[in-house]
């Protein structure tokens, strides 16, 4: 067996002991996976981005349009200090303005008119056959759509139309919680695997 | 003027995002595509930031003596990362990349592992079918759960297609409705920022 697999499956059984109880094993591979990660980010984004997209066109190809870029970036780091602080305001009003004003026309498109557009089915086939899903979608969507309107108290018909979006919503929340269940199994399978087949030879 | 000044810049910025959505101009594009780029830059610098502080943070609390050596661990860990890709470079098969594929790819996976437990734990507290909405809720994650598994259950196919049908209209209807409401939020909230009426992401009082 080489040292990868037996590191890689010691470090697995000691993440896995935590579900006996919380152990300094596992206190310490937790740290070890926040410092790891941390620097294996920082290290991947020095690389690919400030070396690639800013230091080595403005240094050797002379982009010198990058010194804004470059600029924004420095006045972040003045939060390092109290009296320059208030520098940091200008990039974080660059990304924030600059996102609002890209947020604005691709949520309204995407998120809103998109959605509605696909939501309006035909209730009835070429056919003639009706159609029970188009009325599932259409119910489904204004009644959700009138349980966030906050506007008029749920009350009446309303609340009751509202009521029932309340049960899509739940349908909703099943579903992905079905899903999401079903892909941490997968993980869990997966690191098992591993560690009967590879470390362990249990299995083969 | 502490104030004042990065409101003009994000809404000039904001402004001019809002505006290039609308052109197809080459000049239009590629100012697009620079302020993603100059997003990507800043956020690197935003991480060197982070990065500083988490020592920093780190290295108080190892001074006070609480969880130290937990936290020399972690520092430990990474620190050697730059190390490592400063010595041997990040290739396919450098000490960096090993590290990257043998120590956080498992963690990391076998913490999203750990998850499993907990979310079924969970769900056993939850899922108590004491509504009409708790029972909904049940129901449709149990028919996904069981149609996706290969257990031996009587009309396996048609439970499959009935989550089929599950998810593509009264659950994929209830996402849609969600997402109309992030997409009125997200509009009305960058209108606020860029209007000036939202001003929480200048923090502090000066």
């Amino acid at each position: 067996m080489d040292i990868s697999t037996i590191v890689a499956g010691l470090l697995t059984l000691i993440i896995f002991s935590f579900l006996y109880k919380d152990n300094p094993f596992y206190k310490m591979a937790e740290s070890l996976l926040i410092g790891v990660s941390i620097g294996y980010v920082l290290v991947i984004t020095w690389s690919n981005t400030l070396m690639d997209m800013l230091f080595e066109p403005l240094f050797q190809s002379g982009k010198l349009i990058l010194l804004i870029p470059f600029l924004l970036g420095l006045l972040m780091l003045g939060r390092f200090s109290n009296k320059t602080a208030a520098l940091s305001r200008i990039p974080i009003a660059v990304m924030i303005g600059s996102g609002a004003g890209i947020a604005i026309p691709t949520m309204l498109y995407n998120r809103t008119i998109k959605q509605l557009t696909a939501s309006v089915m035909p209730l009835f086939s070429p056919d003639g056959t009706f159609n029970f899903a188009g009325i599932v979608v259409i119910i489904g969507l204004l009644s959700t759509l009138a349980y966030f309107y906050f506007s008029r108290e749920h009350k009446g018909k309303f609340g009751l139309f509202a009521k029932v979006g309340t049960y899509f919503l739940m349908i909703f929340f099943g579903t992905t919680f079905g899903y999401t269940v079903m892909s941490r199994m997968s993980t869990f399978i997966g690191r098992m695997e591993f560690l009967l087949s590879d470390f362990l030879k249990i299995t083969q | 003027m502490n104030r004042q000044i990065p409101l003009v810049v994000c809404f000039s910025f904001g402004l001019m995002m809002f505006l290039q959505y609308f052109s197809t101009h080459t000049v239009a594009r590629s100012l697009n595509l620079a302020i993603l780029d100059y997003w990507q830059i800043i956020f690197a610098f935003t991480l060197i930031l982070g990065v500083v502080s988490y020592i920093k943070v780190n290295m108080t609390k190892i001074s006070r003596g609480i969880d130290r050596p937990y936290l020399i661990v972690g520092l430990i860990g990474m620190i050697s990362m730059p190390i490592m890709a400063l010595i041997w470079g990040i290739k396919a098969d450098s000490p960096f990349m090993w590290m990257f594929e043998n120590v956080q790819a498992p963690m990391a996976s076998t913490v999203f592992a750990l998850l499993a437990f907990f979310v079924a734990s969970a769900s056993f507290r939850g899922f108590r079918a004491r509504s009409t909405q708790a029972s909904i809720l049940l129901g449709a994650a149990l028919i996904i759960l069981l149609s996706r598994s290969n257990l031996p259950i009587p009309y396996a196919e048609n439970l499959s297609e009935f989550a089929d049908w599950i998810r593509n209209y009264p659950s994929m209807t209830a996402r849609r409705a969600i997402l109309i409401g992030i997409g009125l939020g997200s509009l009305t909230t960058s209108l606020r920022v860029l209007l000036g009426i939202e001003r929480t992401w200048l923090g502090g009082e000066n």
